[in-house]
């Protein structure tokens, strides 16, 4: 009974260090400085746990040695107690043990830090990370002015070339964490903050905000594509072009609404009249994976209970219930869709 | 202490505690869909110059009026739609000024509502149809506190957006050097 009830504790823990191709874990290793950490964090595990072991055994040593401790130490015989020669010898090699432990910590962090100082002397390529309740601006910057992109909710990256992102903040306090990537980064209203990362392995991977910035700070999630050089410029070449024209007679109905009414007001579209920069960029929407920050998965569906009611799906949202007329959703579902 | 003096503290502590569980406001994210509407705006009845009588108070007024929901979401909209191109933070400029005791038409959230959703000569552009009518509420809500007509309790501490320079009592010292111009 007792033994069922440990297996039923421990199964749940033992699921939970599970993840599905490393999605969102510390333990993913998918970039430079994740190892790093990675590595770090072993080399204190180990250093730290071998001296925890050590102390706790010394104790339970000294508990069971207790008893005959105090029956030599008797002082009837008139001679002072003399410390055995084992345990000055012992004292000093645990001194020493001390000192070593902590120069390798020490020379363990010294080092991570100068390759990371190193990785980050060298960028290759510029971006602009921009939080704001509760979404993610994403702007890619070149030095040809023509070059310069911006998307939003989704981080393109190429495998093996170290990005320089730079970290501000529209409103409140929010953080930039990709686990499998790289450690945590705020986000400061009034300052500029940067992250430098090595990509190693190509895959999806999600970067919730770390830092409570308000009631749907748990809705606020980064996508974060890492993959090869060609597809990376293929990529941004795309993100490049405007929103396609819409062609069939429904999605032009979207397009005159999106581009007339509210959406336009907040929203930018490329290549459109819509040029609002209050909401996340929309040219091509419907390439990304999620929808509303990594609230929910792209797709017609959700397009659809987004537009006519974000409230109800992300409470508090600063996008608002529009109540459209079910034509006028159709219509604007449609357009939308052809985003690509 | 006696023990009524101790009862009667214990019962004031009891009292405070449950008035504090009472909310101050509600706060509904999600506005009602269909039925919304800015007051019937269809133009020149909704402006009442020289004095003529206002109509009764639209209901949905109580849902915006000092609710301090509404005030912040209505200042976070003045900043991003841009209403301080003509407004300034309520000083005026382009614009009427927004944070005096004069209202050309009408003071009641309802009428600043009104004035929104529809624009008004001179440049106030219509906002019908750009942002949402809770939207609009939410903006004419924020655009009263500005004269501080709302209770101070529900109007926010802090502006929206970064503050001012670090004070003057703050700022670092620097070398004085002269200038080109000062050589001579």
């Amino acid at each position: 009974m007792r033994l069922a009830r440990r297996v039923t504790i421990i199964i749940p823990l033992l699921l939970g260090a599970c993840s599905y191709q490393h999605y969102q874990s510390d333990f993913g290793n998918a970039a430079v400085e994740d190892s790093q950490f990675l590595t770090l964090f072993t080399i204190f595990l180990v250093v730290c746990g071998v001296m925890y072991l050590l102390v706790i055994g010394f104790l339970f040593l000294g508990i069971g040695r207790s008893g005959r401790a105090v029956e030599a130490n008797v002082v009837e015989t008139g001679r002072h107690h003399q410390s055995h020669p084992l345990m000055r010898t012992t004292l000093i090699g645990w001194t020493a043990l001390i000192g070593i432990g902590l120069a390798a910590l020490a020379i363990a962090s010294f080092f991570a830090d100068r390759s990371m100082a190193k990785a980050a002397a060298n960028p290759k390529l510029s971006i602009k990370l921009t939080a704001n309740q509760w979404w993610w601006d994403v702007q890619y910057n070149s030095d040809d002015p023509s070059k310069t992109m911006r998307t939003s909710n989704e981080l393109h990256l190429p495998v093996g070339i170290p990005a320089r992102i730079t970290l501000v903040s529209n409103d409140v306090i929010h953080s930039f964490w990709v686990p499998s990537l790289a450690g945590k980064e705020d986000l400061i209203p009034g300052r500029q903050n940067d992250i430098t990362l090595v990509p190693k392995r190509i895959g999806v991977f999600r970067g919730p905000c770390a830092e409570f910035c308000g009631v749907q700070h748990a809705h606020m999630a980064l996508v974060v594509v890492v993959e090869s050089y060609p597809d990376f410029i293929k990529w941004w070449d795309h993100q490049l072009q405007p929103a396609p024209q819409p062609t069939t007679p429904l999605a032009l109905a979207g397009y005159k609404y999106v581009t007339t009414a509210q959406c336009s007001a907040c929203h930018n579209i490329g290549g459109t009249p819509a040029s609002g920069t209050v909401g996340p960029d929309l040219t091509h929407l419907a390439s990304r994976k999620s929808l509303a920050a990594g609230t929910m998965p792209m797709s017609e569906g959700n397009l659809y209970g987004w537009v006519e009611d974000a409230q109800s799906l992300k409470p508090g949202v600063k996008m608002p219930t529009l109540a459209m007329d079910p034509d006028q959703l159709h219509a604007v579902v449609a357009y939308l869709e052809t985003l690509k | 202490m006696s023990s009524p003096c101790r009862a009667s503290l214990l019962i004031l502590a009891a009292c405070g505690l449950t008035l504090a569980a009472c909310d101050r406001e509600e706060h509904h994210s999600r506005s009602k869909p269909v039925g919304e509407t800015v007051p019937a705006g269809e133009s020149p009845d909704t402006i009442f110059p020289g004095g003529s009588e206002a109509p009764p108070l639209d209901a949905r007024a109580k849902l915006y009026d000092n609710n301090a929901n509404a005030i912040s979401a209505g200042q976070t909209l003045y900043t991003q739609m841009n209403c301080v191109g003509c407004h300034a933070h309520g000083g005026g400029g382009m614009g009427p000024p927004l944070m005096d005791d004069e209202w050309r038409y009408g003071g009641r959230i309802d009428q600043i509502a009104a004035t929104i959703a529809e624009g008004r000569p001179n440049g106030m552009p219509s906002w019908r149809g750009k942002l949402t009518e809770d939207q609009i509420w939410d903006l004419a809500a924020y655009v009263r506190s500005l004269s501080g007509l709302p209770s101070k309790d529900a109007v926010s501490s802090r502006t929206e957006g970064m503050s001012g320079p670090t004070p003057q009592t703050l700022t670092p010292k620097p070398k004085p050097t002269n200038s080109d111009a000062a050589q001579q």
